[in-house]
């Protein structure tokens, strides 16, 4: 993974972006609401394969940007918004 | 090389049972050193250790082998420098070669902020009996004659701590000699063997699956690599772990030789000589998690500028071999020993970046926590259930790799 195509800046290099952490949900199985609170704060999904998060575009428009992402390639899969 | 060799040939082949006192899943240094203290220090020897490729293909035989404990909070500290004295001794008491050189590590700070954590990280160090000292500038070009003061113009170095007992030693030899100890006392260590699945009876976990049948499990510890999120989930258990790419480079002989490993608190990049006179660079993990282990070419280059600044004579070198490892990183960026939760299930976890200098001491504290069902004062604070008490052990500076 090297470069990314910014919504508002165009393909740039990846150094210009910061990573923002995966998109996820607490999963429906866990009911509790304290649990789903600490699931919420402490776990990650950490996928091998597809993902959805978010990078800041740091050195460049400082705007968010969701993508799709392929965990077990480093490679990205499609440019949501 | 023969004696090498002949320390290869002691790993006896066997077949798997169909039931084992104790599994553990992942032929690294953590299931072997776990699987040679059982055997040794318990007597618990009805033990298969199960690993998918061969023994230390994963992370153990990826890391820089880097021996240290100058780390940044109590815990920690002690639980490293039990771990860097197990490996002053661990010739002696496996018999075998691990090639354990004491060098001495400095990590350089270029700014007063990073002198204050150097000062605060020598100062925890003393007062937890690891051996870490500050120099000046002045001291450190006396000791490390190569390093550039004015760090490429741009990272002046402003002093250092000398962490005195820093070590380092060949990983794979190191695996080897924990596999070869456990397996001459009775444990099975099962290569090619990977664990498709855990045996659930209820809530319990009373084995595992393996494209050789069924194994059934006393007790079944996860000492998995980088893939343990996908292993704790086989159990429902759920963890605070990501699964970053970490790369690292050799280039070709340096033959003045630089005797001490020098790492950067700012730039986070660390370069040690290998015995054979290679320079062994490493640096952060990757930013973003991943389980891709090609190398790139961006980690190249920024590594590579880094460790120029503080030792330019590496521009006259070449690289030879790059790889990369995929590293388990907790939350917290410590490591995770103990119970799951789940009864039956240990896991063992969150050594991305550091966990080869702890494969003594954490094969020795989950031995006697499966022998005795408690965890040793010395890992007891690393249990999963911290995140729940709020005892969280944030240790992010130490990781030498932001």
């Amino acid at each position: 993974m090297l470069w990314l195509s910014c919504p508002n800046c165009g393909r740039r290099p990846i150094d210009e972006f910061t990573f923002g952490g995966e998109r996820r949900s607490v999963p429906d199985s866990i009911v509790d609401p304290d649990e789903r609170d600490f699931d919420e704060v402490w776990n990650f999904e950490n996928p091998d394969g597809e993902t959805t998060e978010r990078w800041f575009h740091t050195y460049g428009c400082r705007r968010w940007v969701t993508i799709r992402r392929d965990t077990s390639t480093d490679t990205v899969l499609e440019v949501l918004a | 090389m023969t004696r090498y060799v002949d320390t290869l040939l002691q790993i006896l082949r066997h077949d798997p049972k169909s039931s084992y006192d104790v599994v553990i899943v992942g032929g690294g240094g953590h299931g072997l050193s776990t699987a040679y203290y059982l055997a040794t220090r318990h007597g618990i020897t009805n033990v298969a250790v199960l690993e998918a490729d061969y023994i230390a293909s994963g992370n153990t035989g990826r890391n820089t082998t880097i021996i240290r404990a100058n780390y940044g909070i109590p815990e920690a500290v002690r639980f490293y420098q039990h771990s860097l004295e197990m490996y002053q001794g661990l010739e002696e008491e496996t018999g075998a070669a691990i090639l354990h050189q004491t060098r001495g590590i400095f990590w350089i700070a270029h700014t007063e902020t990073s002198m204050r954590t150097e000062r605060a990280r020598a100062a925890m160090n003393t007062a937890c009996g690891a051996r870490t000292v500050m120099v000046s500038p002045a001291e450190l070009k006396e000791l490390v004659p190569q390093v550039d003061l004015t760090g490429g113009g741009r990272y002046p170095v402003l002093g250092a701590s000398h962490h005195l007992e820093g070590a380092t030693a060949r990983h794979d030899r190191v695996a080897w000699a924990y596999a070869s100890g456990a397996s001459q006392r009775g444990v099975h260590v099962l290569e090619h063997t990977p664990v498709t699945g855990l045996l659930r009876d209820g809530d319990r976990v009373v084995g595992v699956e393996t494209p050789r049948g069924p194994i059934a499990a006393g007790v079944v510890l996860s000492a998995v690599g980088g893939r343990v999120t996908a292993m704790a989930a086989h159990a429902g258990v759920r963890l605070p772990v990501r699964t970053h790419p970490l790369h690292a480079f050799v280039t070709n002989n340096y033959e003045q030789g630089l005797g001490a490993i020098v790492a950067s608190t700012e730039l986070s990049c660390y370069v040690s000589q290998t015995e054979r006179g290679q320079m062994l660079i490493g640096a952060e993990f990757d930013a973003q998690p991943s389980y891709s282990r090609q190398s790139s070419f961006a980690a190249l280059r920024s590594y590579s500028y880094k460790i120029t600044r503080i030792l330019p004579f590496l521009r006259d070198l070449r690289i030879l071999r790059t790889w990369a490892g995929i590293c388990d990183i907790s939350a917290d960026f410590s490591p995770i020993m103990g119970a799951t939760g789940v009864d039956g299930f240990l896991i063992t976890t969150g050594w991305g970046t550091w966990g080869f200098k702890a494969i003594p001491a954490g094969g020795e504290g989950m031995a006697e926590l499966i022998a005795t069902g408690r965890p040793p004062a010395l890992i007891a604070p690393f249990g999963l259930d911290r995140f729940r008490r709020d005892h969280v052990l944030a240790d992010q500076g130490s990781a030498g790799t932001r």
